[in-house]
Order: C-alpha cells, then sequence, then structure tokens
C-alpha cells in the first residue's frame, strides 16, 4: 500500500516511546482537511516531552519546509536525543533550524505617532486646499494664454474631450432625466388632485427640473462617469511616468491637460444639463398626460408662462460652474495620485466622492444666493 | 546506460497565433520542448518571438490553437482541478505581488488559502522562506509599494517557492536589476535550484544570467525551437540567429564567463 497521507504511529517501549512518521509530509498533504485534525493533535500530544522520545523519520517519503518547520515546532525548534532520518531530510530541518525567527510584532501606534498622525491629516487638507486653489489659478492664467494665441491652444484635445464627456454621454443622461420626469410627475399628479390642482404640475414640474434637478442630476451623472475618468487617465500617466516625461519635455501639464478638460466640461454641462432638463420634462409631460390627461399642448403652451426665463439662465450658468468644478476636482486628485496602483484607486474614489459632494454644496450656496431670482 | 527521465514539462506540435487589433500572426509552428527534471533550462529567442507566450501556455494563463502541452503529467490548463497548482511556481516579471497585502501576507497566501494549517505555523513557513531568499525580516510588515524592485522580486520568489514547487518558472528574473543586485540573485537562485531539487525555466535576454545558471538552453527562432542543448553546443549551432545573439560583440565578452569557469572547454 502507497498512503502519501501523513500519518504517526506510536509504538512504547521500555526505553520510551518511539514515534515514527510514515507518508509525504508536504504543505497540500498536509493540509488536508480530513486528517489534520487528528495529525495536529496527536503531534501536540508529543510536543511537551519530545526530547525524551525517540524520533524515527526514515519512513517520510517527501517532506518540504512546511512539514519541516511542523516537525520543528513540536520539537520547540531544538534537536531530540533519539532522530533517526534521511540525509535530504535533515538538510531541510537544518534549513529551518538555521532560519527560524520570530514574526516581527506589528507596533502599536504610541499616543505621540497618533497625535502626528493627526496633525498630519490636517495638514493634508490644508495641502488639497492650496493644490487646488494653485489647479484654479493656474488655469485662469492658460485661459489667459489661450485667449492671446488662439491658434496654438490645444483644440484637438478640447474637441475629443468634448466627445468623450458629453456626446457619449447623451444617451445615459437622457434616460435618467425622463424616468426621474415621469416618476415626479406621476407622484405630484397624485397629490395635486386631492387639492382639485392638476393644471399646478406644470408649475412645479417646470421650476424643479428646469432650475433644480435638471442641473444637478446631470452633474452628478458627468461626476461619476467623467470625473472619475479624468482622475483614471491623469493617474495612468502618473503612474507610467509620462507626467514626468511631460514636465521633462517642458509641457505644461496645466495647458495640455487640466485646461482642455475643464474647457469641455464647461461647454458641455450646460448643453447636458438641457438636454437632461428637456428629456425630464418630455418624460413628466407623458406622464401628466397618462395619469391627469394633461395635453402636451396645453403642457407646451403653458410653460413659458408659470416659468420665468431667469431660471434657465441660472441653470445654464450653474452647469458651467459645475462642469469647471468636476474636472478641476478629478485633475486634482489625478496629479495627486502617487506612482503605484493602489494609490490609483483611491484617488478615483475620492475625485468621485469630493466632486459629487461639492455639486451638491455649490448647488445649495446657488439656491441660497439666487433664491429673490425667477420665482 | 541510465534511462532517460520522463520530462516534467511536455509540449509537442504546439502552434499559437497572437491577435493584436485584429491581426493574426503566427507566434510557434510546431515547437516541440521536453523539460526534464532537475534542469535548468533558459528560453531564449528575440524580442516577440513568443517566450513569454510559452511559460503562460505552461501555467494555462493561455491556451495555445493546437498542439499539447503538458506539465507534472497534467494538460496545462487543469493543473488547479488536478490538485498540482501548488507544485509549479511562477515569478513574474514586475513580481505581481498582491497590492493589498505587506511582505509577510504575501508569502503566507498561498500557504493559508490551503485553509487548514493553523497561523502560526503558516507565518514561520512564511519567515523560513523570507530568511531564504536574503530578505531582512524587518521587512516583513512593509507594503509592497514600500519596497524596492529587487526586493519585490526576492518577495515574488519566496511566495512562488512557499509550497515548494518541484517546477519554477521565471520571467525576465534579473530585469531592472542593477549587476551586483543582479548576480546576488543569480547566486541566489543557483543555490535554491541545487538545495531544493527544482527544475527551473528561465526567459530572460540576460547573457550572463544564461551563463551562470542554464545547465540547458533552448533557443526560439524561426517560431519553433530550433536548438535545446548543454550551453556550450547551443551558442556553438550553425544558425543566423544563435550567431548575433551568443557571438556578436556583447555575446563573446559574456561568454567569457563561460570559459572561465569551465576552464576544460
Amino acid at each position: 500500500m502507497t498512503d502519501t497521507h501523513p500519518r504517526i504511529v506510536i509504538e512504547a517501549s521500555a526505553s520510551g516511546d518511539c514515534v515514527t512518521l510514515y507518508g509525504v509530509w508536504s504543505a497540500a498533504e498536509l493540509a488536508r482537511p480530513e486528517g489534520w485534525e487528528q495529525l495536529y493533535a496527536s503531534l501536540q500530544g508529543h510536543a511537551r516531552n519530545a526530547m525524551e522520545e525517540r524520533w524515527d523519520l526514515r519512513q517520510i517519503t517527501r517532506l518540504d519546509h512546511t512539514g519541516a518547520q511542523l516537525i520543528w515546532n513540536t520539537w520547540s525548534h531544538d534537536w531530540p536525543r533519539h532522530v533517526l532520518l534521511q540525509g535530504t531530510h535533515r538538510a531541510m530541518l537544518d534549513r529551518v533550524a538555521r532560519f527560524a525567527l520570530a514574526t516581527p510584532a506589528p507596533q502599536a501606534p504610541t499616543l505621540r505617532a497618533r497625535f502626528l498622525a493627526l496633525g498630519a491629516r490636517v495638514l493634508s487638507v490644508e495641502q488639497h486646499f492650496l493644490h487646488a486653489l494653485q489647479l484654479l489659478g493656474q488655469l485662469v492664467l492658460d485661459l489667459l494664454r489661450l485667449l492671446r494665441a488662439p491658434r496654438q491652444g490645444p483644440w484637438r484635445d478640447i474637441s475629443g474631450h468634448l466627445y468623450r464627456i458629453g456626446a457619449s454621454a447623451l444617451p445615459i443622461t437622457a434616460l435618467v432625466g425622463f424616468l426621474i420626469g415621469v416618476v415626479l410627475a406621476y407622484l405630484m399628479s397624485r397629490q395635486l388632485r386631492q387639492f382639485g390642482a392638476d393644471a399646478f404640475i406644470v408649475n412645479i414640474l417646470g421650476v424643479s427640473l428646469i432650475r433644480e434637478l435638471g442641473p444637478v442630476l446631470a452633474a452628478i451623472l458627468i461626476a461619476g462617469r467623467s470625473g472619475s475618468a479624468i482622475t483614471a487617465q491623469i493617474g495612468v500617466m502618473r503612474v507610467n511616468e509620462e507626467l514626468d516625461a511631460m514636465r521633462v519635455m517642458g509641457i505644461g501639464q496645466g495647458f495640455r491637460l487640466v485646461m482642455p478638460r475643464a474647457l469641455a466640461l464647461a461647454v458641455a454641462m450646460p448643453l447636458l444639463a438641457v438636454w437632461t432638463t428637456a428629456a425630464a420634462l418630455a418624460g413628466g409631460m407623458l406622464a401628466s398626460d397618462l395619469s391627469m390627461g394633461l395635453s402636451p399642448q396645453y403642457f407646451f403652451l403653458s410653460l413659458p408662462k408659470v416659468v420665468h426665463l431667469s431660471n434657465l439662465w441660472l441653470s445654464l450658468g450653474k452647469s458651467v460652474v459645475f462642469g469647471v468644478l468636476i474636472a478641476l476636482i478629478g485633475c486634482h486628485f489625478g496629479l495627486r495620485v502617487l506612482p503605484n496602483t493602489q494609490s490609483l484607486g483611491e484617488g478615483t474614489t475620492s475625485s468621485v466622492v469630493v466632486s459629487i459632494t461639492m455639486v451638491i454644496l455649490v448647488d445649495a450656496l446657488f439656491a441660497v444666493l439666487f433664491s429673490g431670482t425667477g420665482l | 546506460m541510465s534511462a532517460w527521465p520522463v520530462p516534467l514539462v511536455q509540449i509537442d506540435k504546439l502552434c499559437s497565433v497572437f491577435t493584436q487589433r485584429g491581426v493574426q500572426s503566427i507566434v510557434h509552428q510546431d515547437l516541440d520542448l521536453d523539460i526534464a527534471p532537475g534542469e535548468f533550462l533558459s528560453v531564449v529567442g528575440g524580442s516577440g518571438s513568443g517566450k513569454t507566450v510559452l511559460l503562460r501556455q505552461m501555467l494555462g494563463l493561455e491556451t495555445p490553437l493546437r498542439g499539447r502541452v503538458s506539465v507534472l503529467g497534467h494538460p496545462a490548463g487543469q493543473l488547479a482541478s488536478a490538485g498540482v497548482a501548488g507544485r509549479v511556481g511562477m515569478l513574474f516579471q514586475h513580481g505581481a505581488l498582491f497590492s493589498a497585502f505587506n511582505v509577510l501576507q504575501n508569502i503566507a497566501f498561498p500557504l493559508y488559502e490551503l485553509r487548514t494549517l493553523p497561523r502560526d505555523l503558516v507565518r514561520d513557513v512564511a519567515m523560513v522562506k523570507l530568511k531564504m531568499v536574503g530578505l531582512d525580516p524587518a521587512h516583513a510588515l512593509k507594503m509592497p509599494s514600500d519596497l524596492s524592485g529587487g526586493m519585490i522580486k526576492r518577495v515574488a520568489l519566496a511566495r512562488a517557492l512557499v509550497l515548494d514547487p518541484q517546477l519554477l518558472l521565471l520571467d525576465e528574473p534579473t530585469a531592472g536589476l542593477d549587476p551586483d543586485r543582479s548576480d546576488a540573485f543569480c547566486a541566489l537562485l543557483s543555490q535554491l535550484h541545487q538545495e531544493l531539487d527544482l527544475t527551473v525555466v528561465m526567459v530572460t535576454h540576460d547573457l550572463d544570467t544564461i551563463y551562470a545558471l542554464s545547465t540547458r538552453i533552448a533557443v526560439i527562432a524561426d517560431k519553433h525551437i530550433v536548438v535545446n542543448a548543454h550551453p556550450r553546443e547551443a551558442v556553438a549551432f550553425p544558425h543566423p540567429f544563435v550567431r548575433d545573439f551568443f557571438r556578436g560583440g556583447r555575446g563573446l565578452r559574456a561568454m567569457e564567463v563561460l570559459h572561465a569557469a569551465a576552464p576544460d572547454a
């Protein structure tokens, strides 16, 4: 019988127990769940007086480092007085004996280290602000440079980003906008019907979608879709040392990387906001027709009367700010990525979280500042 | 006359294609290669001759178009299901360490994934491997991103060896190391090859490494193995690629090492 499974056989004799090991003592064989518990328990049973027993390891057919380590641990890191074994196995155990050393214990952070870590966090927040401010300042300088020499601008980059950020986002923003419009109109119609104020659906949908939901929805979608992509693109350039190569060539990162994205988003964002709003209004119109019988003609005719035009201008203005904000935050986190892949993942995540949060914060700011306009 | 040992790796009539942007190009055509136990085989060939692809096919990471690759008596794609995945170790060119784990966790991962062995035993074995590849135990708790290129290679080697494989595959083990580190790494590989009874397949461009370590050299040219022989026979093989590679200016300088090491040549 050729049994590869590691086994222990104990023979009691007058001069003490003789422990004989059989089988293949390798990691894969030892780790078989069916035999491990029993084997480990019987090894542990002999661990205490391993010194006094006689060990016969000659029947082991294969011994690897895991097996050797297991035996060595059983012997409490010392050779027993009576051991019989093959030369190759002795070499293996010798190596384990030579290299065995304790795992370094992870050091618990001291109070001082924690205090310093807190300080580092505060400083890093300050650094984020400073870097973002620098980025904004550089963007203004780059825009001035573009105005002075418009023919030398990175127009191909801008149009490429415009397509990738703007045009390819049309389907998803339309779908989300349309569904939000349908849901909103349906819910509203049920509430309004209680008061017999069916016609006011146009006011509610018009103001809320044009002034708030259209631009904010579009901005959040674009922050998730393109803000993260911007961070990932620039972060990959950092990991590949492309950014360093650009700097060595004397090519401005602001002019070639940040400005085209910021410009493209500043143009694409208001257009996408209008597009999302239109889709949402179409959805709302459909839902009001179905649930309340409010005809699209009526919807179209009363919309300009109940929603002041300044709401649209406000929405467009907000969207430009959102676009620049998303681009700057994406670039900011991309440029701060460290040249390793883990940092790339972290940067992308923080970029999305921060840009969505900032979009909502800035939207609230707009709501306060322009509370007297268009209502 | 001793019996011919059963090959650890058998490659028969291998054909592989490489598809890029919809254009297919043939990488291997009727490639045959047998690797006997205990060999240290260097696979040599020009850029794009499919050396790394060959290693990946031995691991079952890529499937050839036609032909048979068997490793340890099993088809290469079924190593894991045959339960012999642990008998093959691979050192990837850039280490391929898990970035979320520290050094010790990286080395211990294959053992830990067996799910039975107690944690302290696994940690002890990982520490032995760490010492075996000559790393300072102070590095045990560092993250891969805090290590230098040479240390990453060493940690990756320790991880490849943690289950004590029979077959070790090395992809450009000395690329990106400075000459001193590269020599030290060669010495380490040579020592491990002898001590652990390993069979090693190495892909490299570095002639010094080839001469320092190989017991055989296989040259891929014209989409197949043109010669697979002892280093001294392989470098003398009459083929344009072999001539340029081994007996060009760079090659002759490195070959002095070979002759210095074996003065009877």
